[in-house]
């Protein structure tokens, strides 16, 4: 093997490296592209604020940002005391053996594809037959799936911004003789509280993209959304149905929703990303 | 952890705000009678304008239908998860037994099932019959150029290219409208996929909803699919005409539908096929669209807004039906609706206003 | 959920310096950890009614198909001859699952070492926040964009020069169906490379810099360095990352159904419509005409949750002892 052919066969894998990254953003690339000039073009003040009209009346979306919006208040009103508390378990818990099983646990149900979650919740709470909570398709159905799927993101990020916490704190607080749950509550979880929002928020940006859990829960409408316990409709949702129509108008529609979609998505995650980096410096990443 | 606790609250109340029923844009004193449909896509654009339009009229009933498919209506209304079901199926008797409580099918509208294709070489409409949409579907014809097409259209100029086939991945009333007149006119099909909301398709792709084929066919060349009329007509995909029990090649429209549904004996459920009809000028795959209500409303309000909006819509709503390529009910089948409605109870006590 | 919280506001308010009383403490303290315990059980709780509500719902088409519900390819619907088989639906989540991670995997490594050995970190955190971007967009979003461009691209300019060159091949034979198996493929490829990137590239990271200039002293090119010194020690990270994103794939809903054509046969074409589990899911299960047609559609979702429990339970198994950091970032 002379130096030169070793050089040689250098350049061409780092080239065919280099190449492989070129390539796997070309896709990114177009996927931007189409989006910013096919969703710009449909982008305008009444299309975002103005509700449901049926084909022909150019109608908005608001409808399904303002669903979007109570889903995912309903999903973190939910999964925040239960992943709160499930982090604190394992971060500071007292059992390190029931620890890791919940943790186990945690990673399997982060596994479970979305949609069987939306299957389950159908067949447990929203159908009227059978063992069943029978809400019917709803707001809380589906705001219930989308907590299932946050709950696991939710509790680990918690956890890992309660360890990182050093335990020096609560040593400080446990010397001054304040009792352990004080200590953890009042100091620990305090200084943890901006790195779980941050884990909250990028919990969020996850499920906020989710289609396939609710369309057997919230299921759809083209209505402002009502009480719980109606079925309402969200942006995923919205996309899944206008993609496949045939009436351009509603295909135009669904660019300009992908783009709404995809810019707040990428704002909230923009949003912590930025946040940490001011933080923690470069060091942490989310 | 209290900063948490409070946004927490702040997110809870929030949430409990925007879920009043007042969305902000309802002006309303009291909260809307809100009612829930789904099913069929057959039907689609007509329901979500009639809904549009009596939402006017009615400002304080917000009537919202999704187009799931035929299947899902009738899944969807036995499990009671919505307040009323759509399908261009009639449910079979097996299906009426598993609902607990009386179901009644309320017929909406005429529509007819159109194949479409896309050839953009060929201009003038193709014409098909019975037999060979069948085997198309069987996928005994997979060529544009196969001999029995070009028999029936000696003069288009089909092109040798591959046949595609589109037919719903989703239980579908236009499906059954469809799967029934090949049943009926070819022995293959009956003793094979046979007559269903799905079957089992010997070949072929699926798409969801009358709109996913429509949109299938429309961005495929060499496409064959089948849809509701309006899909076709309101999106410019072209479609064929089809040779019926009288010999006539016929190409799908209001009239010709009406031609097909003059009924004679209408049975006392209202469950009646159409398709196949005898005649010069009918078309051949026609069929009715209905909607499903229980006779017993568990909820006075909901029940009666329900009513009221089926009534309005099988009587003056049925104006709005020409323009979408839809065809009225005949007026043979309307005292029997009305019979129908007024059978609507909730708590013993009828619920229509007329 | 309401009692949890208010339980949490009053051990809060409680901590007036009057009641420190050691009584009051340990009740306090009891409630905290009870709490806690509650909270973290509610996992094991929401799996095991998770698995119990799935066997439940799918029992009917267990104890009517068996076995054959794995090996029959019949799906009739039929109402006088129902019967289901769900081998299309499990060959084709197979096929595309695992064809997509055979394209993503040589991709994703690539890109890794790529970002990590050669780039300056200025361009390091660039395409790293690019590739976070694609992780980020929505599954209906690819959808959206496979139905549109993917699609139309895959049958105007891939099909027929693949067909001409390669059409001898079954793979690359007829049926040409616009929406295929190879969308979905390539869609899902997309879809995982993040997760390979980004498991692949704390691998990298965690090999010691000594490594790197052992061999760059003994005088070996970057490229000979990075196959001698940096792939060596990432081979079970890399399989673990590879074996989440195939959990991760065979899993994923909305995009697939979008492209895949849900055409519901075995196909030995790339070009053919097929169909998943989850899309056929997502397409039939609101809909379902009967209650047999329904078990066979939860039996279904049953199989995938515990293929892809199966899968990722594996992946943890191998990620973990090779990334001794796992658990805090402290």
């Amino acid at each position: 093997m002379s130096p030169r052919y070793r050089r040689w066969k250098n350049r061409l894998m780092l080239g065919a490296m280099g190449l492989a990254l070129l390539i796997c953003l070309a896709p990114l690339a177009s996927l931007l592209f189409t989006l910013v000039v096919k969703g710009g073009s449909t982008l305008s003040l009444r299309f975002i604020t103005g509700p449901w009209r049926p084909v022909g009346e150019n109608g908005g979306i608001a409808h399904a940002i303002a669903g979007s919006v109570c889903l995912l208040g309903i999903a973190t009103a939910l999964a925040v005391p239960v992943g709160l508390a499930k982090g604190l378990f394992l971060a500071r818990g007292r059992s390190p053996r029931l620890g890791g099983m919940v943790r186990v646990l945690l990673d399997v149900m982060s596994g479970i594809p979305a949609i069987i979650v939306g299957v389950f919740i159908y067949t447990l709470v929203v159908r009227r037959s059978g063992f069943s909570l029978g809400t019917g398709f709803s707001m809380l159905a589906g705001g219930l799936a989308l907590a299932m799927i946050m709950l696991p993101i939710f509790a680990r990020t918690t956890e890992e911004a309660v360890r990182a916490i050093s335990t020096s704190v609560d040593e400080a607080g446990l010397a001054l003789g304040l009792p352990r749950y004080r200590v953890v509550l009042r100091i620990v979880l305090r200084s943890a509280v901006p790195a779980v929002l941050t884990g909250l928020f990028l919990a969020l940006a996850r499920v906020a993209g989710e289609a396939a859990p609710l369309l057997f829960t919230a299921f759809g409408s083209n209505e402002w959304p009502g009480s719980p316990l109606e079925p309402v409709g969200s942006l995923p949702a919205l996309l899944f149905d206008y993609a496949r129509q045939p009436f351009e108008e509603l295909v135009r529609q669904a660019w300009g929703a992908a783009l709404v979609l995809v810019a707040l998505i990428l704002a909230v995650r923009l949003a912590t990303h930025a946040y940490s980096h001011w933080r923690y410096g470069s060091g942490a990443n989310p | 952890m209290q900063l948490i606790i409070r946004l927490w609250l702040i997110v809870l109340l929030t949430v409990a705000v925007g879920c009043d029923g007042n969305g902000g844009d309802t002006g309303e004193s009291g909260s809307p009678v809100r009612l829930t449909g789904a099913g069929a896509t057959f039907p689609k654009p007509l329901y979500e304008k009639w809904a549009a339009q009596y939402a006017r009229m009615h400002p304080n009933v917000v009537i919202n239908y999704q187009g799931i498919g035929s299947g899902g209506g009738i899944k969807q209304i036995t499990e009671k998860t919505v307040d009323f079901g759509a399908t261009d199926s009639p449910m079979t008797d097996s299906q009426l037994q598993k609902a607990e409580g009386e179901l009644l099918h309320i017929p909406m509208v005429l529509g007819a099932v159109v194949p479409v294709y896309n050839l953009p070489q060929v201009k003038r409409p193709l014409v098909f019959s019975g037999p060979v949409l069948a085997d198309l579907f069987l996928g005994k014809i997979t060529r544009w150029n196969d001999a029995a097409l070009v028999t029936l259209n000696p003069d288009a100029g089909l092109p040798d290219r591959p046949i595609t086939i589109v037919h719903r991945s989703d239980g579908s009333g236009t499906t059954f409208i469809f799967t029934d007149y090949l049943s009926k006119v070819s022995p293959a099909w009956e003793s094979g996929p046979g007559r269903g909301t799905t079957v089992n398709w010997p070949v072929g792709r699926g798409a969801k909803g009358n709109d996913g084929v429509a949109a299938d066919v429309k961005q495929n060349e060499g496409s064959l699919g089948y849809v509701e009329l309006i899909y076709a007509a309101n999106n410019n995909i072209a479609y064929g005409s089809v040779v019926n029990a009288a010999g006539k090649a016929v190409r799908a429209s209001a009239d010709s539908v009406s031609a097909a549904a003059s009924l004679k004996d209408i049975p006392e459920d209202l469950r009646v096929s159409i398709t196949n009809a005898p005649g010069d000028s009918a078309y051949p795959i026609s069929g009715l669209t209905w909607i499903l209500l229980y006779q017993q409303q568990a909820d006075a309000a909901k029940g009666k807004a329900l009513v009221d909006f089926l009534w309005w819509a099988t009587h003056e709503g049925q104006a709005m039906a020409a323009p979408l390529h839809y065809a009225p009910i005949p007026a043979a089948l309307l005292p029997h609706i009305e019979a129908k409605l007024r059978s609507v109870t909730s708590g013993g006590k009828p619920l229509v206003s007329q | 959920m309401e009692a949890v919280i208010s339980k949490f506001e009053s051990a809060d308010q409680r901590t007036a310096p009057q009641r420190t009383g050691v009584t009051v403490r340990a009740r306090e303290g009891r409630l905290y950890h009870g709490l806690l315990t509650a909270a973290a059980l509610v996992a094991p709780a929401i799996l095991v009614l998770f698995v119990g509500v799935l066997v439940y719902g799918a029992w009917p088409s267990i104890r009517a198909f068996g076995l054959s519900f794995l090996t029959s390819s019949v799906w009739e619907p039929h109402p006088e001859r129902e019967q289901y088989g769900a081998l299309p639906f499990i060959v084709g989540t197979l096929i595309s699952a695992v064809l997509a991670l055979c394209l993503a995997a040589p991709f994703g490594i690539a890109v890794a070492t790529f970002l990590n050995e050669v780039l300056t970190s200025r361009w390091r955190s660039a395409a790293r926040f690019l590739i976070e971007v694609l992780a980020t967009i929505p599954s209906v979003v690819y959808g959206l964009w496979g139905i549109f461009v993917l699609a139309p691209w895959v049958s105007n300019t891939l099909q027929p020069v693949l067909a001409r060159s390669l059409g001898f091949l079954p793979i690359f034979g007829p049926p040409y169906e616009p929406r295929n198996m190879l969308c979905a493929v390539l869609i899902l490829a997309i879809m995982v490379l993040p997760i390979i990137v980004s498991i692949s590239l704390e691998a990298i990271r965690a090999v010691p810099a000594s490594y790197r200039e052992a061999a760059l002293g003994l005088g070996a090119t970057r490229w000979e360095m990075i196959r001698v010194a940096v792939w060596p020690a990432c081979g079970s990270a890399f399989a673990g990352g590879c074996i989440l994103a195939l959990g991760r794939a065979l899993g994923e809903t909305m995009a697939v159904t979008m492209v895949i054509g849900n055409g519901r046969r075995i196909s030995p074409s790339l070009f053919a419509a097929s169909d998943t589990v989850a899309s056929t899911i997502a397409n039939q299960f609101a809909e379902a005409p009967s209650d047999l047609f329904t078990a066979a559609l939860i039996e279904m979702a049953l199989l995938l949750f515990l293929v892809t429990l199966a899968v990722n339970v594996l992946a943890r198994w191998i990620i973990r002892p090779s990334l001794p950091g796992a658990g805090g970032r402290s």
